[in-house]
């Protein structure tokens, strides 16, 4: 009985203390927005983490520097450790928190509810909340333009793919680039690995390799270090795209062109709501026509017409008039998923875990 | 000219005081490292050790501690038993994903279903996974003489693959839109690992930390068993002569080790974790085998040694996001804190001799 009162107790003078710091944070903020972000990787990672924080950065350069203040935490492990970096920063006075990976979703949702006065937005998941919002980009866009690339380009009619982990956006991905390789080249065929992990150099480049002697003359990838790039120009005649960041230092080749996230400019109008104080919840999806989604410039190492082709894809993708999946699209074991001229709906893209016809394996289950 | 000059006994003395001289000396050396990234060496300092026991977020942090040392402890204490007996099991961090994944998999399978028999059962799981996992190097050590340092290590990596197989596949949520990880144990009454005193940070995982210490000190202290653990560590030949059976040795320590890692990696998924994830395993099985060092495979050293290690992830972090250090310098700051305690170490074996002038 004791124990229970005591738990009682101290239960209740714990969430009191930290509802109490946290609506005090909000009103000593004075004029300087304080936002936190969580990254899973070092920030020089070359990738995905780098993107997020020069896009962070971009974010203060533009708002001004003595009205938003930037703390950030890198190499945070997904699980305890990401909800402590949170509940740290939240405690410290922060405003808004980005936390930057899927594997932060559940303990975002842990600190938001601790905090209800802080606002939380979470990167590439699908729960939000009062004060949690998701936000993701639709990479398959800028894969329908590699892909178109990747058709034209390939003399062996072999496009290795490295993926990465097996969640949604990455069969998305897949699907998309294999799509419309074979609608310029019907001959192409994907030769695909799995990595189960978003960055590990040395696996990448081991992969790039195996690619390669199973006759690929083209990567593409999913993962984030330029070691497969490296392993493409190691091997000759082999090109590959930018993942995440521009990777130009590639350039001309092997990296002919590149998908690029771009998260400043959602990033700065998510901290000026809040500064607004106009903030809501959202789940949003942005793509080649926001910005979000950027396709890198694409290399004289790419014939003109081709250039040109792809470039018109992306513009079509931009105004809205062509969406990558758009029927007839048979799946992979040969029923039909869309009719003639019809397009995938949000939902089913969200959750889309499998193979388009004519892709060979199977996703990892 | 100086010289070591080995002594005839380790000095007892030194032997505890290493660790803090270790400790102090780290923090000078930090400071030095803090102040040429150009960071306030002081402030970094105080965040790292003085701010999360008495700052303004102590109520936070210090709960905190127990949350990230519980597992560690657990661990280590394992761990130390084998090692104290020169049996060295590395591979704590596999026996710790697959206690996680045998826990896990008892809640899973039997969920929605609500039982107050669900959680015991979890444990028992978890012991046994991690038990079964270190059982592999155990035995393969003992039939055929194998190299338990490497076959364990190896498991590591078996299990690492083994938690990614279950994360996308078997053990993937239903309702999770295709995405990897489980169902969030935490939002399943029967199989949440709940604080005991809500607040405190006190999890069922960290009380069974302080009850295995208890444990440990008992055995090493108080049992026959516990004396030929330390006999084989100190004097193989007089052990043998005196009948111990290293193959049983082996086996206990090993299993026991095993069965620590795997409940450590249990109550770590039914609570804080939540979640079968791909990253689910953070290192705490490799950081255990510094623990135990640090708290000189004494069972009250690793609690307070378990403590620490927690201490320096908490304000580092800390440390991190106050004074925007990178991750790195925190990483090569407790780094520092194993290579001086080893350097130091030279001390208890050692005396240091100063003499002026020529020597023969």
């Amino acid at each position: 009985m004791l124990l229970k009162k005591r738990s009682f107790l101290a239960g209740a003078a714990t969430a009191a203390a930290m509802t109490a710091l946290s609506t005090g944070a909000a009103f000593a903020q004075d004029d300087v927005t304080k936002v936190g972000f969580v990254y899973v990787g070092p920030i020089n990672d070359g990738g995905w983490t780098q993107h997020h924080h020069e896009s962070a950065m971009k974010m203060v350069e533009e708002i001004g520097s003595d009205k938003v203040e930037l703390v950030y935490q890198e190499n945070v492990p997904e699980g305890p450790d990401a909800e402590r970096a949170m509940t740290q920063m939240a405690l410290n006075g922060a405003d808004i928190i980005f936390s930057t990976s899927f594997g932060y979703m559940d303990p975002t949702v842990n600190v938001a509810a601790k905090f209800p006065d802080v606002k939380f937005e979470h990167a590439t998941g699908y729960k939000t909340g009062d004060n949690m919002a998701a936000y993701s980009a639709r990479f398959y866009e800028g894969r329908a333009v590699q892909g178109t690339i990747a058709g034209h380009m390939t003399k062996s009619n072999v496009i290795g793919y490295i993926a990465s982990v097996p969640i949604p956006e990455v069969v998305r991905g897949i699907n998309s680039a294999y799509l419309h390789a074979k609608k310029v080249n019907p001959d192409v065929e994907f030769k695909i690995i799995w990595l189960y992990t978003w960055m590990d150099p040395a696996k990448e480049a081991d992969a790039a390799r195996t690619l390669i002697e199973q006759g690929a003359d083209v990567i593409l990838q999913h993962t984030d270090s330029t070691a497969p790039l490296a392993a493409a120009q190691e091997a000759g005649g082999v090109i590959g795209f930018g993942q995440a960041g521009d990777m130009a230092e590639y350039a001309p080749s092997p990296r002919v062109s590149s998908i690029i996230d771009n998260w400043a400019p959602y990033y700065i109008e998510r901290v000026e709501a809040v500064m607004d104080g106009t903030w809501e919840s959202h789940n949003v999806w942005e793509g080649i026509d926001t910005g979000m989604v950027g396709i890198g410039e694409i290399t004289e190492a790419v014939p003109e017409d081709v250039k040109a082709e792809a470039l018109a894809i992306k513009d079509a993708i931009a105004s809205g008039e062509y969406h990558p999946f758009t029927g007839p699209i048979k799946k992979q074991d040969g029923s039909v998923w869309l009719e003639e001229g019809e397009v995938a709906d949000d939902g089913t893209l969200a959750g889309m875990m499998f193979y388009v016809e004519g892709i060979e394996g199977s996703v990892p289950q | 000219m100086i010289f070591l000059e080995k002594r005839p006994q380790p000095s007892k003395t030194l032997s505890y005081i290493t660790p803090v001289l270790a400790v102090l000396i780290t923090m000078v050396a930090g400071g030095l490292l803090f102040a040429i990234l150009g960071k306030d060496p002081v402030a970094a300092i105080r965040i790292i050790f003085w701010d999360p026991l008495f700052g303004e977020f102590a109520f936070y942090y210090r709960p905190q501690l127990l949350v990230k040392g519980g597992p560690l402890i657990l661990i280590a204490l394992g761990l130390s038993l084998g090692f104290k007996a020169g049996i060295w099991n590395i591979g704590a961090e596999g026996q710790y994903i697959m206690g996680a994944i045998a826990g896990a998999g008892v809640a899973l399978a039997l969920y929605p279903l609500e039982a107050w028999w669900i959680f015991p059962l979890m444990i028992l799981a978890g012991a046994l996974g991690g038990w079964a996992w270190a059982m592999i190097p155990a035995l393969l050590k003992v039939k055929f003489g194998t190299n338990e340092i490497l076959v364990s290590l190896m498991l590591v990596y078996v299990a690492e693959n083994f938690l990614s197989a279950m994360a996308i596949g078997a053990m993937k949520n239903p309702e999770g839109f295709g995405f990897p990880g489980s169902r969030n144990l935490q939002q399943y009454p029967s199989a949440h690992n709940t604080e005991i005193i809500a607040g405190s940070g006190m999890h069922w995982g960290v009380a069974a930390a302080f009850i295995a210490a208890i444990l440990a000190y008992v055995l090493l202290n108080r049992h026959l068993l516990g004396f030929q653990i330390r006999l084989t560590g100190e004097a193989p030949r007089a052990a043998r002569f005196s009948g111990v059976k290293p193959a049983r040795l082996v086996l206990f320590c090993m299993g026991t080790a095993g069965a620590l890692a795997g409940l450590a990696g249990m109550f770590e998924v039914a609570g804080p974790a939540g979640q079968i994830t791909t990253g689910f395993n953070v290192g705490y099985g490799f950081t255990a085998i510094i623990v135990a060092f640090l708290g000189r495979l004494h069972p009250i050293g690793i609690v307070l040694a378990g403590l620490l290690m927690a201490l320096t992830y908490i304000g580092g972090e800390a440390a991190q996001s106050a004074l925007q250090l990178p991750a790195a310098a925190i990483q090569v700051f407790q780094g520092m804190l194993l290579f001086f305690l080893l350097a130091v170490d030279v001390l208890t074996n050692f005396r240091i001799r100063i003499t002026l002038g020529e020597t023969a």
